[in-house]
C-alpha cells in the first residue's frame, strides 16, 4: 500500500507543492532532451540518405570536440580551430565515403551497420592515440558560450537557467531550422530528399549517390560537431560521452528513424521523462534509473506505434 | 583434390540428413576435436589454456546462442553481455544457497534462468521490428545491468559488489575457484561447448531451424504458411538466452573466478554482437571463427611490438589495437559483408572442383 502511495501519489503531491522544483527539473530535462535531439538528428539525415543505421554518430560528436579542442591546444585560435575541425570532419566524411560505404554498396544492412561499429572503434583508438585518453575541458569561453545562471524568481521559488543551457537550445533550434531550410529550398537538399525517397530513381535523374553522401555525412559530421561543443562545455570532453550518444537511440526509435521531427520530438520526451522519472520516482527504486528509463519509456512507445511517432508507415507485404 | 564427395552415395534418408554427410567434413571435425581434446591439454602452457582457449570457447558459445537468434531468428540483440550476467548471477546465487550439489548442475541451471529473463524481454519482438527491436534488448542491457549493480541480494550483500568463486569440487577434484587447475576448468569448458555447439547444429538443421530462418526471410510469410511466430520468436529468445546465460556461468566460474557488474556491460554485447556478425550471420562454424578472430587477434596484436622489439606504452598499445581491430572490421566486411563463414565456404567449393575454376 505505501509503495502504491509512493509510486502513483506521492510524486503528483510534491510536483504540486513546490512548483518550482517541477519547472527547474523538466527545463533540465529540456535541456538535456535537446542534446539527445541533436545527436540523433545526426543518425536520422544519414539513415534517410544512406540507409546506413550510423552507430558511429556518438564517437563522431567526441571525435570532433576532442578535434577543435586539439587544434586550440596546437595553438590555432577558437574560431581558426572551428573552421579546420570543420574541415577535419569534411575529410572523415570523404574517406567515409570512398572507404566504407562505396565498397558496400548493395550490401545487408547488417553489414554497414556493423562497418560503423568498426569505424567507432577506428575513432576512438585513432582520437585516444592523437589526443590521449585524458578528459579535456571544452574552449567554451574562446567560443563566445555565455557562462553563469539567470535566476528567475516564479511560482514562489527560483528557477535557476543556466546561460549555457540557453544558448544550446538556441543553437539547437538554429540548426534544426537551417537543415530544414536547406532540405526544402536548395538544390543540394532537393537532390537529398530525392535520395532519401528512392535511390534508383534519384540515380536515374542523374544524382550523384557518392557527392549526396559526402554530403549528408558531412552534414552529420557538422551536427555532431555542434553536439560536442555543447556537451563538452557541461562535462569535460572524453570518451566517456559516448553513452550519452547511446541514449540518442531510443530517442531516434522513438521519433521514427526518418523522421527529423520525430528526432527532435523524441528527444524532448526522453530528456524530460528520464529527468522527472529520476528526481520524482528515483529514489523508491534505489536510484540510478535514469541509465534504462530513457529505453524503458521508448519500449512502451513502440508497443504501441512500432513505426515510432513520426515514422513512415511499416506497410508489409507477402 | 582432396575434399571431394564424389563417390559417397548415400543410402538412407537418415545418412542424406546427417549433419556433416561428408567424409571429408568428418575427418576434419575429428581433427579438430583431437587437437582440442588431446594437444592443446597437452602442451600444458598456461598462456594458452587461460588466456586463448577458454575465453575463445566461452565467447565462442556466447555467439553460437547470439547467432540463433540473429542469424537464423533475424532478431537483432544488443543484450547478450547482459543475459550472460544473468546466468552468471543466478549460478552464484543457486551455488550459495545449495552449496552440496553440484556445480556443473547448476551451471545449466543458470542456463534456464537466463533462458526465462530472455522470454520475458524477447516479448516486445512480436510487434517490434528489424532496429526497432535494438531499443527493447538495450532495455534490457540496462536494465538488468542497474539489478546488477544495485540488488545487493545478487551478490550476498558483500561490500566489494562483486562474486567470488567458491571451490567446488568433481570427484574430488576442484574445477572452480583458485585451486583449480586451468587444464581441468579448459576440459570443462570445452565438454559444454561441444555438446551445445553440437545441440545447436541439430537444431538449425532440424524443423525448429527451418522455422527460424522462415522468419528471418519474412516474418508474416512464414505466418501465413503456419508458423507460430509467438513461439517461434520467443523460442528464439528463450535458446539464445540459455546459450548465453551458460556462457555467462562459465565465464565467471571458470575463467575469471570473481566478476563485477561491469563485466556485463553493454561493450560486452557489443564484442559478442561483432564476433556474430564478423564470423557470418547464419553459421555455427562462423560464430567460432569469428570469436577466434576477434578474441585472439587482439592478443595477438597486444604481443606484436614487444615481439618485434618496438616498445610502447601500455596504453599506446591498448589504443592502437583498438584502432587496428577496427580497421580490420571494417577491410574484413569489405572482403566478404557476409562474413568469415562466408569465405570458408567460397573456400571449400574452390577445393571441390579444383583444379578447375568452375
Amino acid at each position: 500500500m505505501s509503495l502504491l502511495y509512493q509510486i502513483f501519489i506521492d510524486p503528483f503531491a510534491q510536483m504540486i507543492a513546490s512548483p518550482d522544483l517541477l519547472v527547474q527539473t523538466i527545463w533540465e530535462g529540456f535541456v538535456g532532451g535537446v542534446l539527445y535531439a541533436l545527436i540523433a538528428l545526426g543518425f536520422v539525415l544519414i539513415f534517410k540518405a544512406s540507409g546506413v543505421f550510423n552507430f558511429a554518430q556518438g564517437i563522431m560528436m567526441v571525435f570532433a570536440a576532442l578535434t577543435l579542442v586539439g587544434f586550440h591546444e596546437k595553438g590555432a585560435p577558437a574560431f581558426v580551430a572551428l573552421v579546420l575541425t570543420i574541415g577535419v570532419m569534411y575529410l572523415l566524411a570523404l574517406g567515409v565515403e570512398r572507404v566504407i560505404l562505396r565498397p558496400l554498396v548493395n550490401q545487408p544492412e547488417i553489414s554497414l551497420f556493423m562497418a560503423t561499429f568498426g569505424l567507432t572503434y577506428l575513432l576512438i583508438g585513432g582520437g585516444e592515440l592523437v589526443f590521449g585518453g585524458n578528459p579535456k575541458s571544452m574552449i567554451a569561453s574562446e567560443l563566445y558560450l555565455p557562462s553563469g545562471s539567470i535566476d528567475l524568481k516564479m511560482l514562489g521559488g527560483t528557477v535557476s537557467l543556466q546561460k549555457l543551457d540557453i544558448a544550446a537550445a538556441v543553437i539547437a533550434l538554429v540548426m534544426v531550422v537551417g537543415l530544414g531550410l536547406f532540405f526544402q529550398n536548395t538544390r543540394i537538399g532537393r537532390a537529398l530528399r530525392a535520395v532519401a525517397d528512392d535511390h534508383q530513381a534519384a540515380l536515374s535523374v542523374g544524382v550523384s549517390l557518392n557527392q549526396i553522401w559526402v554530403i549528408v555525412w558531412f552534414a552529420a559530421g557538422v551536427v555532431a560537431l555542434a553536439t560536442g561543443i555543447m556537451w563538452g562545455a557541461r562535462s569535460d570532453v572524453s570518451f566517456a560521452l559516448q553513452i550519452v550518444a547511446l541514449k540518442a537511440l531510443p530517442v531516434l526509435v522513438l521519433g521514427g528513424l526518418t523522421s527529423i521531427p520525430g528526432a527532435i520530438v523524441g528527444g524532448l520526451i526522453i530528456g524530460v521523462g528520464e529527468k522527472l522519472g529520476e528526481f520524482y520516482w528515483g529514489h523508491i527504486f534505489g536510484g540510478g534509473i535514469e541509465s534504462w528509463l530513457a529505453y524503458m519509456i521508448a519500449m512502451a512507445f513502440l508497443l504501441f506505434r512500432p513505426q515510432g511517432l513520426f515514422g513512415e508507415r511499416i506497410i508489409e507485404r507477402v | 583434390m582432396f575434399y571431394r564427395e564424389a563417390g559417397q552415395f548415400k543410402t538412407s534418408y537418415a545418412a542424406d540428413m546427417a549433419i556433416f554427410p561428408i567424409r571429408q567434413d568428418r575427418i576434419g571435425l575429428a581433427i579438430i576435436l583431437a587437437i582440442a581434446f588431446i594437444a592443446i591439454p597437452a602442451t600444458g602452457n598456461l598462456f594458452l589454456l587461460d588466456t586463448v582457449m577458454i575465453p575463445f570457447l566461452i565467447y565462442a558459445l556466447a555467439t553460437v546462442g547470439l547467432n540463433l537468434l540473429t542469424g537464423y531468428c533475424g532478431l537483432l540483440s544488443l543484450g547478450v553481455g547482459a543475459f550472460m550476467g544473468v546466468g552468471a548471477y543466478a549460478c552464484y546465487k543457486l551455488t550459495t544457497i545449495f552449496p552440496g550439489v553440484n556445480i556443473l548442475i547448476w551451471i545449466i541451471a543458470s542456463g534456464f534462468v537466463s533462458c526465462a529473463v530472455g522470454v520475458v524481454f524477447g516479448l516486445p519482438s512480436l510487434r517490434i521490428k528489424g532496429f526497432y527491436l535494438v531499443v527493447s534488448t538495450l532495455a534490457a542491457q540496462f536494465f538488468l545491468d542497474w539489478c546488477f549493480a544495485r540488488i545487493t541480494w545478487l551478490y550476498n550483500d558483500n561490500t566489494s559488489g562483486a562474486i567470488e568463486v567458491p571451490t567446488a569440487k568433481l570427484f574430488g577434484l576442484p574445477i572452480t575457484g583458485p585451486t583449480a587447475t586451468p587444464t581441468t576448468r579448459y576440459f570443462i569448458v570445452l565438454i559444454f561447448v561441444v555438446t551445445l555447439a553440437w545441440i545447436a547444429s541439430n537444431l538449425v538443421h532440424g524443423r525448429i531451424g527451418r522455422m527460424w530462418m522462415a522468419v528471418r526471410d519474412m516474418d508474416i510469410a512464414a505466418e501465413l504458411m503456419g508458423v507460430r511466430l509467438l513461439r517461434a520468436k520467443l523460442l528464439a529468445f528463450a535458446v539464445s538466452s540459455f546459450y548465453a546465460g551458460v556462457a555467462g556461468a562459465l565465464m565467471v566460474f571458470l575463467w575469471l573466478g570473481a566478476a563485477e557488474p561491469e563485466a556485463f556491460n553493454i561493450n560486452q554485447s557489443f564484442l559478442v554482437l561483432f564476433m556474430t556478425i564478423i564470423g557470418g550471420l547464419g553459421s555455427i562454424v562462423g560464430a567460432f571463427l569469428g570469436a577466434a578472430l576477434l578474441h585472439i587477434l587482439p592478443i595477438g596484436l597486444r604481443a606484436l611490438p614487444g615481439a618485434i622489439g618496438l616498445s610502447l606504452g601500455s596504453a599506446t598499445i591498448e589504443q592502437l589495437t583498438f584502432a587496428i581491430t577496427g580497421a580490420l572490421i571494417i577491410f574484413f566486411l569489405i572482403v566478404e559483408p557476409r562474413g568469415l563463414a562466408q569465405l570458408w565456404r567460397i573456400g571449400k567449393q574452390k577445393l571441390r572442383v579444383w583444379p578447375f575454376p568452375y
